[in-house]
């Protein structure tokens, strides 16, 4: 017999929230800050996310660059996730998929393509731009939103700190101990979710039973919102919200955006092992980018030699910025050791003496 | 001066401490209106408040985790992991992100922690409250580590780790909390990180140890006197990271004998770290291959079998006959 339980009607409870529909036409009004202005930026960062990410792609068939997770597909999350926030006073909390929103936050694109080309000077956000390095191991960094938000709460400032997971990211502990401390002590934490249905080839069938993950928020008392992750409008709508709600001492915000990557999970495995072909032509006939550029180019504003020009600018910019990254030097010998402490430890200094003589003896210390 | 326990000049450091410096926080476990299971945190709630004596969930992976996004953002976060096995379940967020944030990132991001850990065996408790957790921790690039023997080092080691810039491992010889008082001076002070003790000087042997077994090594040692005349020389290591190698090798170029005492199981462990680094710096001055006295490679065991675990002073005084008779 199966039992009913008041979530198995989850999907009811949490109805995807959609503003843009897939023929580009509004559902509802825009609000205020969603200005003419302000979506053509939105486009215009969607684009370059695309235009570097499938480069990306390119760089590592070519070697010229390590393992790549790319996110095309999920633009609309990347960047309506992160556009709202204050880049000194807010904080993001990435994974390895969400090198989009440290871009839009402000981390340049030749730190994105640093650290995957394996330099953790990559992972160096400019000062004044709270993007935290990526985390690999899943879930955790769900925590670190969590503390980074607190302290901010502690010394009454109005700080947001968004944690970014997949779906696979929402069935190790943390992901639980992070929305039940966020719930405990009420801070303004966002727990962006991007559900693309798939945790390598896992799908999210295996990975839980509810029909949402945004109906966890019920057990934590916190807010939840499922989002039409494909709808840029809706994603910054639902952003919009629960950042307003994280500033004014309302407490976290559980945001399921509803999406799908159009790729690999990362540059090392084939999708066509795990999923349908027609699943991801069904995924990209939803496409974040198209939907906003038919509104754009309904409301008589944005043109097709806008859109040519833009894309075109677009592969420029990243082009120069792959040569910029290609021309950099590989990391020193001393940027192994001298990171690791404010003051490397004796220790480090004989470790980092003895690779030095090594290598004069091996290369003529050509990387001192 | 104010004869204390070690578990009061915890108490004492850490309300120093969060006097002098209101971006101190205090994460755990009953560390509030209970004060923590031991007392460390006793009463620091009233002076201090909620706010800053943070009664947590029970997780401590969780309150890990947090406790790093507080140290990148401003705070100085102490946590008390309850006993040292429960470090278990926030090793993940130990070994993958709190040792790695300022080198991850180029020292854009910092963690100014503390993690203290009631560590070590010897008070007859349930399983998995007796661990020695410094030979998890010893292959983690990124954590100092620090184990205090006695209430003056508790305070001084603990200011020091609570003001260092980097995440420190703070370890307490449980079974020395309330074991026996001595002078700890009022307010602030500190003993750096990285500054061995010579305890008890001799010409006749090193003896290496570190937290409640330099107690053990003090004890054998006096037996070597007494017994054989044999006049060892006791370092307590006070910091396994950064060690203190100077003190160390020139002690054993002196005495050509080394023992070196840990409660850890033997293999891997920080006392093999120890007799390899004495071979890699004073081989040539050793009179007799390196001693060492540790646990056994078994878990730690219930309370009726803890003895024979827990190495005491005839172990260490075999160990150092071994040495001087070979």
């Amino acid at each position: 017999m199966k039992v009913e339980t008041a979530l198995t009607r989850g999907e009811q409870l949490f109805p995807v929230r959609r503003v843009l529909q897939a023929d580009g036409t509004l559902l509802e009004p825009l609000p205020d800050f969603l200005s003419h202005d302000v979506l053509k930026d939105v486009y215009r960062k969607m684009v370059f996310l695309r235009v570097y990410d499938q480069r990306c792609l390119n760089l590592q068939r070519q070697g010229r660059m390590g393992t790549f997770a790319p996110f095309s597909g999920q633009e609309a999350s990347q960047v309506g996730s992160a556009y709202l926030l204050r880049p000194d006073r807010d904080w993001i909390f990435p994974t390895y998929r969400d090198h989009g929103a440290m871009h839009v936050m402000g981390v340049p694109l030749v730190n994105i393509l640093r650290y995957f080309m394996g330099d953790e000077q990559g992972s160096r956000a400019p000062e004044g731009v709270n993007a935290f390095p990526i985390s690999i191991p899943i879930a955790t960094q769900l925590l670190h939103a969590v503390g980074a938000a607190w302290a901010g709460k502690l010394r009454g400032e109005d700080t947001v700190a968004v944690g970014y997971a997949g779906d696979g990211g929402t069935s190790p502990g943390d992901f639980h101990e992070a929305l039940n401390f966020a719930s405990v002590f009420n801070v303004g934490a966002i727990f962006f979710i991007q559900n693309n249905r798939y945790a390598i080839s896992t799908p999210i069938s295996r990975q839980f039973k509810a029909p949402t993950i945004a109906q966890r928020a019920l057990a934590y008392d916190i807010a939840g919102v499922r989002v039409d992750g494909q709808d840029v409008l809706a994603v910054l709508t639902v952003m919009h919200e629960a950042i307003e709600r994280a500033r004014s001492g309302g407490g976290p915000t559980l945001i399921e955006s509803v999406t799908f990557r159009y790729g690999p999970h990362t540059t090392s495995d084939d999708p066509k092992r795990y999923r349908a072909q027609e699943e991801l032509e069904e995924w990209q006939a939803k496409d974040p980018i198209e939907r906003l550029r038919r509104y754009l180019a309904a409301q008589g504003n944005w043109s097709d030699s806008d859109d040519e020009a833009l894309w075109s600018a677009a592969r420029e910019q990243v082009a120069a910025a792959v040569a910029e990254a290609e021309a950099m030097p590989r990391p020193s010998v001393d940027e192994l050791f001298d990171y690791l402490y404010a003051e490397p430890t004796p220790n480090l200094l004989r470790q980092k003496e003895e690779l030095k003589a090594y290598l004069a003896r091996k290369e003529g210390g050509a990387r001192g | 001066m104010a004869k204390l326990t070690l578990i009061q000049a915890i108490n004492d450091a850490l309300r120093v401490a969060m006097r002098q410096d209101s971006s101190v926080v205090l994460l755990g476990e009953d560390i509030g209106i209970n004060g923590g299971v031991f007392r460390a945190t006793d009463k620091l709630i009233d002076e201090f408040g909620p706010d800053r004596v943070i009664d947590c969930p029970l997780a401590e992976s969780g309150f890990m985790g947090a406790a790093i996004g507080m140290a990148v953002n401003g705070l100085k976060p102490v946590v008390e992991v309850q006993f040292d096995g429960f470090l278990a379940p926030a090793h993940e967020q130990v070994a993958n992100h709190l040792s790695r944030i300022r080198h991850r990132s180029r020292g854009r991001f910092t963690c100014p922690m503390v993690v203290r850990v009631p560590s070590w065996g010897g008070i007859k408790a349930l399983e998995h409250h007796s661990e020695s957790i410094e030979n998890w921790y010893l292959n983690i690039p990124g954590l100092k580590m620090v184990a205090p023997s006695n209430p003056y080092d508790a305070k001084g080691l603990l200011l020091a780790a609570i003001e260092d810039p980097d995440p420190v491992l703070f370890m307490e010889p449980k079974r020395l909390y309330r074991a026996f008082r001595a002078e700890v001076p009022e307010g602030h002070y500190t003993v750096p990180l990285g500054q061995a003790a010579v305890v008890r000087e001799g010409s006749d042997m090193t003896v290496l140890t570190y937290g409640v077994h330099v107690h053990t090594a003090l004890e054998a040692a006096e037996q070597a006197a007494a017994q054989h005349g044999w006049q060892a020389e006791v370092i307590d290591l006070r910091s396994l990271n950064p060690l203190d190698l100077d003190t160390i090798i020139g002690s054993v170029k002196k005495t050509g004998r080394a023992v070196v005492v840990s409660e850890a199981p033997r293999t891997g462990g920080f006392h093999s770290e120890l007799i390899a680094l004495i071979n890699d710096h004073a081989l040539e001055y050793l009179e007799a291959p390196v001693a060492r006295v540790s646990g056994f490679d078994v878990p730690m065991p219930y309370l009726l079998s803890e003895d024979l675990y827990i190495p005491d002073a005839g172990r260490v005084l075999d160990a150092m006959q071994a040495v001087r008779t070979y």
